[in-house]
């Protein structure tokens, strides 16, 4: 087989310098890829500056889908429950669902949590920026990191915004009386509000080293992996949290 | 074989640093084929207690004393949930993919080791928190592996309920953080980690399987999160999704109590628990493709079909819960649905077996120990699943479903396939660990007993069934006149169960001794064609899996990924070297 291990070897050298020297943005500055169509050589591997964060967007991806059963299990319990009852001494069906007024509150957490995914969209896109990451990957400056900053730090104040907000839900609640363990609704509606707001505190925490990550972080992709995937997190809560406040306010 | 992954610590680092607190791969694969060993050990040692009780109830155990019937019922609680948890799941799912995944897509670094670590030692904090039922006052949880309310959210019901069940709790909890951090690692591994010219279609097919018992363990252990989630609310902070109204616990109303449902928990946790079934059984079933093509010296038949059979397994895996459930009182027209979609999962599974079969077929058979454990895979894969469909009757389950019956089916296709198939991977993957095969002859010896301890144990507990002996009871005693004619049966399961438990001892001895006095493995000992033989630390591949026997312009009877055909064919007609312009 040594006719074999001729192209081998010249295929190992190819590859190797495929990676590592390109600029992480989606247009490849030369041109084409180079022709290289041999499909023996073809991998997802080396497939440029982007696989990195494609890999690190499949993971959270993988988590994502993860956390959508979670809420789905939680949300499968609301739809089931109002229809548990028992039948009481005098052969009557009880039903012990109560629905709960909504505290009016939550509109507005709703509307900062929109706004949030508004924001670290917007810091996202700078990161992504073409001339701004050529200008970064070259080392002539920070334009990206510096544009995203401030939409970053705007969404960190909305989102502890809106987990002060679910705290104030909460305490106008258990002022009427109600708490986790009160009925049926209740529970439900502490148990959806509370996994959701650890959820947001996480994404918080994600932030808050996504901001501290665009400023340490030599490398341009590694700063784009960082808000990137902080910002696809943030997007999901705020989509679980639409389909969840719709769930409590038209389905009690 | 042995060589380091470029990334591994340097030699000059300890021990512990090495093979313990590392973010290696294959030492992970190692830490978690530990993990399994401790877990398989107690949960045969657990179910030599149970066997033992229902033949000898009054004989007291050294150490112990006799046996309470609380205490059979926290026996064959734990022993489920060890064996499906920490062997059945842990070393398919989590040391198999470590040990061979990276490479046979050939990489040599997972996509996130590090996630990869952590998943492990979260694995095992679970196995400890589980383990530590066994010590807290009163004792370990007594209902049953799958923990069904309102038994489980009250712990006034039963010694072990308290403290016991919230080990359980805490202990699945973690479990299904850790799988699911190790299924994310595995997916994007699979996905963006391939080495070159690993396309989707040249993927052997245990990376298909495992691809889809990630995508299952995703989504079947957040579900069963949510459900552990719910079920602890209910037992500290006064909520009651799961218990119902009106309960009547050793005599004593409850009082207040809003009417939750226990049939929510019953849906929420089989619509993890099947699923799991194909996340313990999938990795074998891939293995099994791979390991008949080797020693049978031909090619998988099918490959595309089976990757499409191995995909609606998972797809359609997901939608069969139900069948679990038809005494439980759910809506009888949901258990006829269910019934469908379980007979119809047969369809893709029965493809699989068929496929199996016509590769042994006229095949030549070379029977090492692998093999061995591979067909004997095949045989319970077969002699399980076929009582499969009868169970997927709901008339026929409502007479089967707490009988022994069912005991048998789910240790034939799940627990025995499961194990032998597992020894199978061991056997076959051992000289990447030592470089050094393990001893043929204790290795069929091995097989031998086992498969005949294992049939002894587990047919005749059809035959019990179907005579009505009940599940779940510690002792056959009461009116009933058919038990006193069961006993002969239940003595002879008992002995069967002896006599396989203790053929594990050859396993053990001889995983042992051949790391250090076995033969040693070279390159590639069973001429296998996947990446994780190959001598190169980044492969190219080349070609599709499991090219055995005679192929285009060749001269051995077996052509690695790694390696092209000879070019001397009409498939390249420009010299060697040479690239066409």
């Amino acid at each position: 087989m040594p006719a074999t291990f001729t192209r081998h070897q010249v295929e190992t050298e190819k590859r190797d310098t495929g990676y590592g020297g390109k600029p992480p943005v989606d247009r490849r500055p030369t041109g084409g890829g180079g022709g290289d169509d041999n499909w023996d050589s073809r991998s997802s591997r080396h497939g440029g500056p982007r696989e990195l964060l494609i890999r690190y967007r499949l993971a959270v991806l993988s988590g994502l889908a993860g956390d959508f059963v979670f809420f789905a299990v939680l949300v499968s319990a609301f739809f089931v429950r109002p229809t548990a009852g028992h039948i009481d001494a005098g052969a009557n069906f009880v039903s012990d669902w109560h629905p709960i007024a909504i505290p009016p509150i939550l509109w507005i957490n709703t509307a900062i949590l929109l706004l949030s995914s508004l924001t670290i969209e917007v810091a996202r896109r700078q990161l992504f920026h073409e001339i701004d990451v050529m200008e970064e990957w070259l080392g002539l400056g920070r334009p990206a990191v510096k544009r995203a900053a401030p939409w970053l730090l705007a969404t960190i104040l909305l989102g502890g915004l809106f987990l002060a907000g679910q705290w104030i839900a909460w305490q106008q609640l258990s002022a009427q009386g109600l708490y986790f363990a009160t009925n049926p609704n209740s529970h439900f509606f502490y148990l959806v509000t509370g996994a959701h707001a650890f959820h947001l505190l996480l994404g918080l925490l994600a932030l808050v080293f996504a901001m501290a990550a665009i400023f340490r972080l030599k490398k341009v992709e590694m700063r784009q992996i960082a808000l990137d995937c902080t910002a696809w997190f943030w997007h999901a809560m705020t989509l679980f949290w639409i389909f969840l406040f719709i769930l409590l306010v038209c389905y009690q | 074989m042995n060589a380091e992954p470029a990334h591994s610590a340097a030699p000059s680092h300890g021990f512990l640093r090495r093979r313990v607190f590392t973010t290696e791969h294959r030492a992970l694969a190692v830490l978690y084929l530990l993990i399994g060993l401790a877990a398989v050990i107690v949960g045969t040692l657990l179910s030599l207690v149970i066997r033992i009780h229902r033949v000898w109830p009054t004989v007291p155990f050294p150490l112990y004393g006799i046996l309470r019937p609380e205490d059979y019922l926290a026996v064959v609680t734990m022993h489920g949930t060890l064996m499906v948890f920490f062997v059945l799941t842990v070393v398919p799912q989590s040391a198999f993919p470590n040990l061979v995944l990276a490479e046979q897509i050939g990489t040599r670094r997972m996509a996130f080791p590090r996630l990869n670590a952590t998943a492990f030692w979260i694995t095992l904090a679970s196995f400890l928190a589980l383990l530590a039922a066994f010590f807290v006052p009163q004792g370990a949880p007594i209902s049953g592996w799958t923990s069904y309310p309102p038994f489980s959210a009250i712990a006034a019901t039963g010694p072990g309920q308290g403290a016991g069940m919230d080990c359980w709790l805490a202990s699945i909890a973690l479990f299904c953080i850790a799988a699911v951090a190790s299924s994310a690692n595995f997916l994007a591994t699979i996905v963006a980690r391939r080495g070159p010219g690993m396309t989707f279609g040249r993927l052997p097919l245990t990376v298909w399987s495992w691809l889809t018992s990630s995508a299952l363990t995703v989504i079947a252990f957040s579900a069963l999160f949510g459900a552990a989630l719910m079920l602890f609310a209910d037992r500290h902070f006064g909520t009651s999704f799961f218990i119902p109204a009106g309960e009547v616990i050793n005599g004593i109303a409850r009082s207040g109590g809003a009417s939750g449902s226990p049939m929510l928990w019953l849906h929420l946790f089989w619509f993890f628990g099947h699923p799991e079934v194909y996340i313990s059984i999938l990795p074998g079933m891939g293995l099994a493709s791979a390991l008949l093509a080797n020693f049978t010296r031909r090619p998988v038949l099918g490959y595309r079909f089976m990757v499409i059979a191995t995909l609606m397994i998972g797809f359609l895996g997901l939608g069969v819960w139900g069948h679990h459930m038809f005494v439980s009182g759910m809506n009888p027209y949901a258990g006829t649905a269910f019934g469908l979609t379980t007979i119809a999962i047969a369809v893709p599974s029965s493809a699989e077996v068929l496929t199996w079969l016509a590769m042994l077929f006229r095949g030549r058979l070379r029977l090492s120990t692998p093999m061995l454990f591979t067909l004997g895979f095949i045989s319970f894969f077969i002699s399980g699943g076929l009582t499969g469909p009868i169970l997927a009757q709901p008339a026929l389950d409502a007479y089967l479903h707490n009988t022994f019956f069912v005991v048998a089916h789910f240790h034939l296709v799940m627990a025995m396939a499961g194990v032998f198939s597992l020894f199978a991977g061991i056997y076959y993957w051992y000289p990447l660990l030592t470089g050094r095969l393990m001893n043929e002859m204790l290795g069929k010896a091995h097989f031998w007993i086992s498969l005949i301890g294992a049939y002894g144990t587990f047919f005749p507990m059809h035959l019990a069934g179907l005579a009505g002996e009940p599940r779940h009871y510690a002792q056959l005693a009461g009116p009933v006149e058919s038990f006193p004619s069961l006993i002969p049966v239940e003595r002879g399961i008992t002995f069967a169960a002896l006599t396989l438990a203790a053929a594990q001892l050859i396993f053990l001895f001889n995983v042992f001794r051949s790391a250090r006095h076995g033969d040693r493995a070279g390159e590639n000992p069973w001429r296998a064609t996947t990446h994780e033989w190959s001598p190169d630390l980044h492969p190219i591949t080349r070609g599709e899996p499991y090219v055995y026997g005679p192929y285009p312009g060749g001269t051995k009877d077996f052509l690695p990924q790694w390696e092209l055909a000879a070019p001397a064919t009409s498939a390249q007609p420009y010299p060697s070297g040479a690239k066409p312009e």
